[in-house]
């Protein structure tokens, strides 16, 4: 049994339309074996994912299970050959419990019974060391609850082949360290995991060997105990990249933006934005870092004037009279003409930043298309800064004319954040700007970001990777649950004290914490 | 493992770019296929020589001048209505209720036609029309936008809804103006009539019309307004997040979308039928949604689907007349004939390629 791998793949080649996705990858893992899938996003990891768990059916190349060749159809296919995955986005009922989602879609010859399928669910639970209320809706759980779930789900129908796509991707570290632990009890138990990411250090930490990717390309597979960080990197990115972002110090200490004890509510009445204050000088890079969706979005938009506010100020500072004005509740359009030259790269590009359907002309005049008195667009200044952009930036795109939806995750980045400092701003708001960046394209944005803060401007900078944070960024607010829980100095913070005051405000994970140290 | 599985027969994948040959031989091969298809079924279900049928099809829309001018009446009319409805397509408003706006506006210009026909001079009359048709129609189209933009009401059910409150109020009008009095035999209106230029009664809506298709090409592709409709509808965060009161948009855009279609009503009533009844838009409002579709909501190209649309519902239905067929099967060619049209989209978008351990498997 040892001598057969669990799972092997040859040769296998996928593409979509002309873009090949994966080309000719062998892979093998066998039972009681983390293999890490390393490589940079859009190195193909997804897609070879898919294919093994059913979701997309390669174009050539041959899939064994336990020694035999098999066809992986569809998801349930891939469940009859117990392989699991946990996908990036978690796939869950919100208003179905922990247990209704667990056996949600199960074919089972026996009568339905909630009863023994809760026992099933705390057996597993205590088996890996999971800790779960059965009982609790989906829509109450924390972010790492709900994978939890997730796991639970593929192990309550027998996977004993595990796939989990970049699963620390939204995990604090604490939460991270315990995720591990999880999968070497279930390693120990005898299961195949591949585990998918592009965090070198999580690579080193939890895998027994690693399987490195590059643009759809297999490079090879090494043993974890017998390699480094600089040599995957290399695997990785195929050229030595300097791991070090430049840092300059901030030339001033004049305060541009000051928000002052901002609160903001939703429609429901629920509190998204508590009593946050804090200010961020001219040519400082300001990072703001959070566990997602504690409140960093509203932050952004409530200074972009697109999200109302219930209490609080927002003071801008004229770089040239030095008055100051209040930018609440104003609407985009009267910042803009009260002089203010706010940038604002939003997270959800095309669903906010850019319209996917228009040309990147169309694109660069979403912000200046009323200029000119008359009924009539002007196209040739837009044309003019698109083909700007296209070249300073290294934009990959057929022409000008070519929809931005078509373009991949980082040209449509840099189109958006070209058109943004196109307007020499004095404050810029980015949030989360090289999500889904290659390595190459997230350094042009880092250097971009370096380049607008030697120039004297505010720059707000909402990242998810720490490292990055604490490379880039002069000071670090600390955002959870809508409050603020601390403001460091990049230069001297460690990642461990961000990664405590993300948690700090949730009082239900500390006590959670507190259970699993005891 | 019991269960047996096999390779997919098909991979299906999507195109990046087609040249534009590629994409013409595809519809025009589909085209082919579905007079191909046609013929099957017309052979099957009635024993006819379908080159006869296809022949006695093209006489139907362009047998004598009569007919010509006729078709073109027609064109000219769905174009009108298809016109109307992109604007709100574009923005991804889903007007449904282009057959009610029709009607209202053909109303308002009914209403002017009996109560101020003889007591105002022809050209102020026809002024004092045109404006109450375009008013009616902008009326009807804003109700729904108004609930939309306010509280989000579904544009869709709401449009739709309209249409049958004014099939219902021009029944009921119909039926106390008909002459004589009570008998449903809608009035026939003397005074407004539109002018017959060159001869040719339906001369002036065919020239109205074309004015409002070069008109709509230029608005939606060169103005300030045309941009705001295309980025409300690619994307209405990314309009909020620039400054654009989406609110406003789609106020203003439903605003034009209802009075054009009070124009096609003008057209209609003062311009063709000299009468209303409440099928005087026949189903227009409708198959202007597929003209609109099919020509990916660009003006220009709309004219030739709605000539499409248009000559293979007359072929079709002179068919039925010469062969003394009943409706359907006129129904059934036309239908075959867009289903293939539409189908062939998919074939320009995505590609086939056959799996290729099927062959082997299919040998075997």
């Amino acid at each position: 049994m040892d001598s057969i791998a669990a799972i092997e793949l040859k040769n296998i080649s996928k593409s979509f339309g002309s873009i090949a996705a994966n080309k000719n990858i062998s892979l093998t893992v066998s039972r009681g074996e983390i293999l890490s899938v390393l490589g940079e996003n859009g190195s193909g990891k997804t897609t070879l994912m898919n294919m093994i768990s059913g979701i997309y059916f390669p174009d050539s190349g041959e899939i064994f299970i336990d020694g035999k060749e098999v066809h992986i159809n569809s998801p349930k296919d891939a469940f009859d050959y117990k392989i699991g995955m946990i996908h990036q986005h978690f796939k869950l009922v919100n208003v179905f419990s922990a247990a209704e989602n667990i056996v949600l879609g199960l074919e089972d010859k026996e009568k339905f019974s909630m009863k023994r399928y809760s026992k099933k669910i705390k057996d597993i639970s205590e088996q890996y060391g999971f800790d779960i209320d059965p009982s609790k809706k989906i829509y109450e759980m924390s972010v790492s609850e709900k994978q939890t779930v997730e796991i639970i789900k593929v192990l309550f129908r027998g996977a004993d082949i595990l796939i989990l796509d970049e699963p620390t991707a939204v995990l604090t570290p604490q939460e991270t360290v315990k995720l591990f632990k999880i999968l070497r009890k279930m390693r120990d138990d005898g299961k195949a995991i591949i585990i998918i990411t592009h965090k070198l250090h999580e690579v080193l930490s939890i895998s027994d060997r690693v399987a490195v990717l590059r643009k759809g390309e297999y490079i090879g597979t090494v043993n974890t105990a017998e390699t480094d960080e600089a040599q995957l990197t290399e695997m990785m990115v195929g050229k030595k990249v300097e791991l070090n972002i430049s840092r300059s110090e901030p030339k001033s200490d004049i305060e541009r933006l000051k928000v002052e004890n901002l609160s903001c509510k939703n429609r429901d009445d629920i509190t998204l934005l508590d009593n946050v204050s804090f200010s961020v000088r001219a040519g400082e890079i300001f990072g703001i870092a959070g566990i997602a969706g504690s409140g960093q979005r509203e932050l952004l938009e409530a200074i972009a004037g697109l999200q109302p506010i219930a209490e609080g100020k927002i003071v801008y500072v004229d770089p040239k009279t030095n008055q100051e004005e209040d930018l609440r509740n104003k609407t985009p359009i009267q910042i803009r003409d009260m002089g203010v030259r706010l940038a604002f790269v939003p997270e959800d590009r095309l669903g906010m930043g850019l319209v996917g359907n228009m040309d990147i002309i169309d694109n660069m005049m979403l912000r200046s298309y009323q200029k000119g008195n008359t009924a009539f667009l002007e196209r040739k200044a837009p044309k003019n800064l698109a083909d700007t952009v296209v070249e300073k930036l290294e934009v990959v795109t057929p022409s000008t004319s070519t929809a931005v939806r078509k373009l991949s995750g980082g040209n449509v980045q840099k189109v958006l954040v070209g058109r943004e400092i196109s307007s020499a701003p004095t404050v810029l708001m980015a949030a989360y700007p090289v999500r889904g960046l290659d390595i190459n394209s997230s350094y042009m944005i880092y250097n971009l970001l370096n380049e607008q803060k030697e120039k004297g401007t505010a720059v707000i900078f909402v990242g998810e990777d720490l490292d990055v944070l604490i490379e880039l960024c002069d000071r670090i607010l600390v955002i959870a649950g809508g409050k603020v829980s601390g403001i460091v100095d990049g230069r001297t913070a460690k990642k461990e004290e961000i990664g405590l005051l993300m948690t700090k405000s949730s009082f239900e994970e500390e006590k959670e914490e507190e259970a699993n140290h005891d | 493992m019991t269960k047996k599985a096999y390779e997919p027969l098909f991979h299906i994948s999507k195109r990046n770019t087609i040249v534009w040959w590629k994409a013409w031989t595809i519809r025009a091969a589909a085209i082919l296929a579905a007079l191909i298809v046609c013929g099957f079924v017309t052979l099957a279900l009635t024993g006819l020589n379908p080159i006869n049928v296809y022949i006695t099809m093209f006489e139907g829309a362009f047998g004598t001048s009569r007919r010509i001018w006729n078709l073109l009446q027609n064109v000219a009319i769905l174009l009108c209505v298809s016109l109307a409805v992109t604007p709100a397509f574009k923005m991804k408003f889903w007007n449904l209720g282009a057959e009610g706006q029709v009607l209202i506006g053909g109303l308002a210009t009914e209403v002017c036609m009996i109560f101020l026909g003889n007591k105002l001079p022809t050209p102020l009359l026809i002024v004092v029309m045109v404006a109450a048709s375009i008013v009616a129609g902008a009326v009807w189209g804003f109700i729904p936008a108004f609930f939309k933009a306010n509280w989000e009401t579904n544009e869709s059910l709401f449009t739709l809804m309209m249409n049958y409150v004014a099939i219902q109020i021009v029944s009921y009008f119909t039926f106390i103006w008909s002459v004589p009095k009570g008998s449903g035999t809608p009035r026939v209106l003397e005074f407004g009539r539109l002018p017959v230029i060159g001869g040719q009664k339906y001369m002036l809506n065919i020239i109205v019309v074309a004015v409002l298709t070069i008109a709509m090409f230029i608005y939606l592709k060169y103005t300030k307004q045309g941009y705001e409709i295309a980025v409300v509808g690619g994307s209405p965060n990314t309009a909020r997040y620039v400054g654009i009161d989406v609110k406003k948009i789609i106020l203003r855009t439903m605003l034009i979308s209802g009075a054009i279609c009070g124009i096609a009503g003008l057209l209609l009533v003062a311009g063709t039928d000299h009468s209303l009844k409440s099928s005087t838009a026949g189903g227009r409002g409708f198959t202007a949604i597929m003209v609109s579709w099919l020509a990916k909501f660009d003006p220009i190209f709309m004219v030739f689907t709605s000539f499409l649309i248009v000559f293979l519902e007359k072929g079709a239905s002179k068919i039925s007349e010469v062969y003394r067929l009943n409706d359907s099967f006129s129904d059934i060619i036309t239908g075959i004939i867009i289903f293939f049209i539409i189908g062939s989209e998919f074939f320009i978008n995505y590609k086939l390629k056959l799996s290729k351990n099927s062959n082997k498997e299919a040998a075997k």
